[in-house]
């Protein structure tokens, strides 16, 4: 069982009190249990079962501008006096620095949601098993499948974040995660895909059936695949890939980046980054949305954002410290997003894929070529060569590469966006891309 | 050495006595108790932005019966919380029957002291240095726009108690130094990234003023990719530096030699053992045992003293790395490789130093053969598809060579190959090997863990090199 919010309370209470009385001006403390069971399953039988209790707390310490932080595992009383003490003599001895501080006491949440973000529900390991035996069953169905690998996921969380300026809340959330990963092979090649599902509730979790024949039959597709020559190609991201794109963008909008200048998206507030069919919103208030919460790290309340109106920036991501070095308000994104999204396009997914009369559907990236600094993408690749609309053949062993400034103007997306992920994208074609193969 | 039961209401004799009971009928398992204590120091943006302390403890209870592996962990070592740990894998287990595996192999040697790290250097030490590096690298250029650098710090204390009450343990010192700069000359901007480390302390990295030295190659990759050009796009031939550019070896081979996914058969590399997987002349190890390394092990997390373990002898393929669970299934023995990055995760046979050994080429005869190819000196990280056998890396510093000689700098790009045929296209190996500075961390199944890589210049015949110039 999930420890309850009492026993964290009264940790925080412990820690926050104990740091005043050893001379901190201001902390702030994050108490959170988490348990997760996994079974795992592969060609049919059970292969891994994996209970894990965590316990975490870390607790940050302020003397006047001077700041520092411990972490444990140990929520012993005795370990937590031994710790905050350290914390206290590293805090006296860390320069001081003019912007930190806790948030501003207006801004922190003080109207609290109800999300829907935890189901009761227990799904025991002998349920688990069933899900998988039918999930690896729909999987394994063709025989070109030599391999498949399933697992089941439940976890349940609490956490509490409490600070000297009298904040103090926290809530449960629960997951319910499904994977199947399946291997596909003939005289030629191997290859190998996967399928997912993730939700707070488990009674919205995919059908075990449709997840395993959706892997078989995306693995299957890839056999035999072909390099292309070096060219340049207009790309389609499939939306697991899409999603990938947008995440890049949160990272060069985030507040840290903006202020060390470290970002290709610095001082570009207010000007047209994306094509003005392009918005982009930062929705926290889902109700059982894998991203949603009602505050930030910091406890600063968060609302709805439209990033990108129009094409068009509109915020950063900013929490206290670097809202401060910016001179702005903290708008409750400390930690990054929460449920982020492209809004749908206007034409369909058989509309942009009939768009050019050949193109590349992007399926897989491999590598970090992600550069936020420049812009610069260079990745490895796999997907499908797509002619007059139609799935031609298997592709490998290409990179493609651009600039997240040229192909952000480039976006064109399609109406299928679905909440798959905590970040979601529709279908996205970005034209003028390099594709380097043979 | 770590007293795991000393404030615990559990005693040594009763933890031992649980493990027993519970692995009694297993093939194998154990009780992995670890203590991480660990720092972080960070300058950015002229301060120090974080000054941390972390103190993890706990254990991970794991039981194994033919190939399923149960596995329980918990941040309390208390009598409770073990016996609910042994109850779950019990009733994991509870249909299947083995008999424990006894036998572990044994080693007097050590590959690094029983220090640590965060207590060997006061923190205002630490502190100043990072001060002076910021001052001594702005000084340098009025075009260096950021500095970040940092210290990270750790001492693992690791125990197992196997059924039977056999017990190994192992202290692991391990500290990272890097440096970060950014550049900007007319509107544009660049980043160069250096660091060291290892299982020492901070001094035998420092000492001198050899962080200066750390500074001076993070500023030098900087400056060559503030003159860098857009990099080419196709097939070509690729001459690769000595030392870190070795991850070309970790993830073009390493991963796919790993004796998990040769078990299962996902791995391309499943059917070729005994046979020609390289170019005569190639021969890949893997070793954890190089006195003070990142990915040096004194015994693995199970227990086993690590080894050199040869992989790919003269281009033909010798031995997967293996931990105790898969070597048993596939009947060979333990490579000494089983590792997992904490208490929290189950053992999987992973890499400790991967390297390719020197050859007799020189570097200059390889950049001299090629008429039209690239010369990738640093790199950012790779990853590897197992099943396909397709591996990236990001190039951080590379140039085009043209009629033989090294040109200008290109942009960081990506570069793809084919695992299984790349070490096939390997046609010179170069006669300088070197060591990679330590800085590298591996990540499988969501587990990253320390490790080393080193390999001499060497030329590929054909590689696909990801740019934006046709």
């Amino acid at each position: 069982m999930v420890k309850d919010q009492e026993f964290l309370k009264k940790k925080a209470a412990y820690c926050l009190d104990l740091a005043n009385k050893l001379g901190a001006t201001d902390s702030s403390v994050v108490v959170k249990n988490s348990v997760s069971e996994t079974v795992n399953f592969r060609n049919k039988k059970l292969d891994e079962s994996n209970r894990s209790d965590d316990l975490g707390i870390s607790i940050t310490t302020y003397i006047g501008k001077k700041k520092s932080s411990i972490s444990s595992s140990n929520l012993l009383n005795e370990n937590l006096n031994i710790l905050i003490e350290k914390c206290i003599e590293t805090t006296k001895n860390t320069p001081e620095d003019e912007f930190n501080s806790l948030p501003d006491r207006d801004l922190l949440a003080k109207e609290v949601k109800d999300l829907d973000l935890y189901d009761d529900t227990h799904i025991g390991n002998d349920r688990k098993i069933d899900y998988l035996k039918k999930l690896e069953d729909a999987a394994s169905n063709d025989k070109k499948i030599v391999n498949t690998d399933s697992s089941f996921t439940q976890n349940k969380s609490n956490f509490v974040l409490a600070n000297s300026d009298g904040f103090c809340d926290g809530h449960k959330t629960s997951s319910f995660t499904a994977s199947v990963v399946t291997v596909a092979k003939d005289e030629k090649s191997m290859e190998r895909d996967y399928e997912y599902s993730s939700k707070c509730f488990f009674k919205d979790l995919d059908d075990a059936d449709k997840l395993g024949k959706l892997a078989a039959k995306q693995t299957i597709r890839k056999l035999s695949p072909k390099k292309i020559g070096s060219e340049k190609i207009a790309i389609i991201f499939d939306k697991r890939i899409a999603k990938g794109i947008l995440s890049t963008f949160a990272s060069a909008i985030s507040s840290s980046a903006i202020s060390r200048g470290t970002s290709f998206l610095k001082d570009k507030v207010n000007q047209k980054i994306f094509s003005d069919k392009i918005n982009i919103l930062d929705k926290p208030d889902m109700r059982k949305g894998l991203g949603s919460r009602n505050f930030d790290m910091e406890g600063v309340k968060t609302d709805t954002l439209k990033l990108v109106d129009q094409g068009i920036l509109k915020h950063y991501l900013i929490d206290t410290y670097n809202g401060k070095k910016l001179n702005l308000k903290s708008n409750g994104r400390c930690g990054g997003t929460s449920n982020l999204y492209f809004e749908n396009g206007n034409i369909s997914f058989k509309d942009l894929l009939n768009s050019n009369s050949k193109s590349l559907y992007i399926t897989e990236t491999i590598g970090h070529g992600s550069n936020i600094v420049t812009g610069d993408y260079s990745v490895g690749a796999t997907g499908f060569l797509v002619e007059n609309g139609e799935f031609k053949y298997p592709i490998n062993e290409i990179t493609i590469a651009g600039n997240f400034k040229d192909m952000f103007q480039n976006i064109i997306l399609a109406n299928d966006l679905e909440s798959k992920y905590a970040t979601n994208s529709p279908t996205m074609l970005v034209e003028g891309m390099v594709v380097a193969g043979k | 050495m770590k007293n795991f039961f000393e404030k615990s209401d559990l005693s040594r004799s009763e933890a031992e006595n649980i493990v027993s009971d519970t692995l009694n009928k297993c093939d194998d398992g154990e009780l992995y108790l670890e203590n991480t204590k660990s720092e972080t120091i960070l300058l950015d943006d002229n301060k120090i932005k974080n000054s941390s302390y972390n103190s993890d403890l706990g254990f991970g209870f794991r039981a194994i019966s033919g190939e399923i592996v149960a596995y329980s962990h918990s941040n309390e070592i208390s009598k409770n919380s073990l016996k609910e740990s042994s109850e779950n894998l019990k009733s994991t287990l509870k249909s299947v029957k083995g008999t424990y595996n006894h036998e572990i192999p044994k080693s007097n040697k050590k590959y690094y002291d029983n220090i640590n790290p965060i207590e060997q250097k006061a923190l205002i030490e630490k502190i100043n240095i990072l001060n002076d590096v910021n001052n001594y690298l702005r000084s340098k250029s009025d075009k260096v726009k950021q500095v970040t650098a940092n210290f990270l710090g750790e001492q693992k204390s690791v125990e197992i108690i196997r059924s039977g009450g056999e017990t190994l343990s192992d202290v692991r010192p391990l500290i990272r130094f890097n440096v970060s700069v950014m550049l900007e000359k007319n509107g544009r901007k660049e980043t160069g990234v250096y660091g060291v480390g290892g299982r020492q302390s901070y001094d035998n990295y420092l000492k001198g003023d050899n962080w200066k030295n750390v500074c001076d190659e993070a500023l030098r990759i900087a400056s060559v990719n503030l003159e860098s050009k857009p990099a080419p796009a196709g097939e070509m031939k690729v001459v690769l530096g000595p030392g870190w550019p070795a991850i070309l070896i970790h993830e073009a081979v390493g991963h796919g030699l790993e004796g998990d996914f040769n078990r299962k058969k996902t791995s391309a590399f499943h059917n070729l053992m005994g046979q020609k997987v390289a170019s005569e002349g190639v021969t890949i190890i893997d070793d954890g045992t190089i006195d003070n390394r990142r990915g040096s092990l004194t015994i693995d997390d199970e227990g086993t003293p690590t080894e050199k373990t040869v992989l790919i002898e003269n281009g033909i393929l010798k031995n997967f790395m293996q931990d105790r669970l898969n070597a048993r299934l596939m009947k060979t023995r333990s490579t000494g490789s089983g590792r997992r990055e904490n208490y929290r995760h189950i053992v999987l046979p992973r890499m400790r130093n991967t390297m390719m050994l020197s050859g007799n080429h020189t570097q200059e005869e390889m950049i001299k053969s090629v008429d039209k190819g690239i010369f990738a000196v640093s790199f950012g990280g790779g990853q590897v598809d197992i099943t396909s056998g397709k591996f990236v890396f990001n190039c951080t510093e590379a140039y085009e060579i043209v009629n033989g000689k090294i040109g200008s700098p290109i942009k960081g790009a990506t570069l793809i190959g084919d695992g299984p045929s790349i070490l096939k296209e390997v046609s010179m190996v170069g006669n300088d090997m070197m060591m990679d500075p330590g800085i590298g961390t591996c990540g499988k199944a969501g587990q990253g863990v320390p490790v080393g890589v080193a390999q001499p210049s060497i030329l590929i015949n054909k590689m696909t090199v990801g740019g934006t110039k046709l």
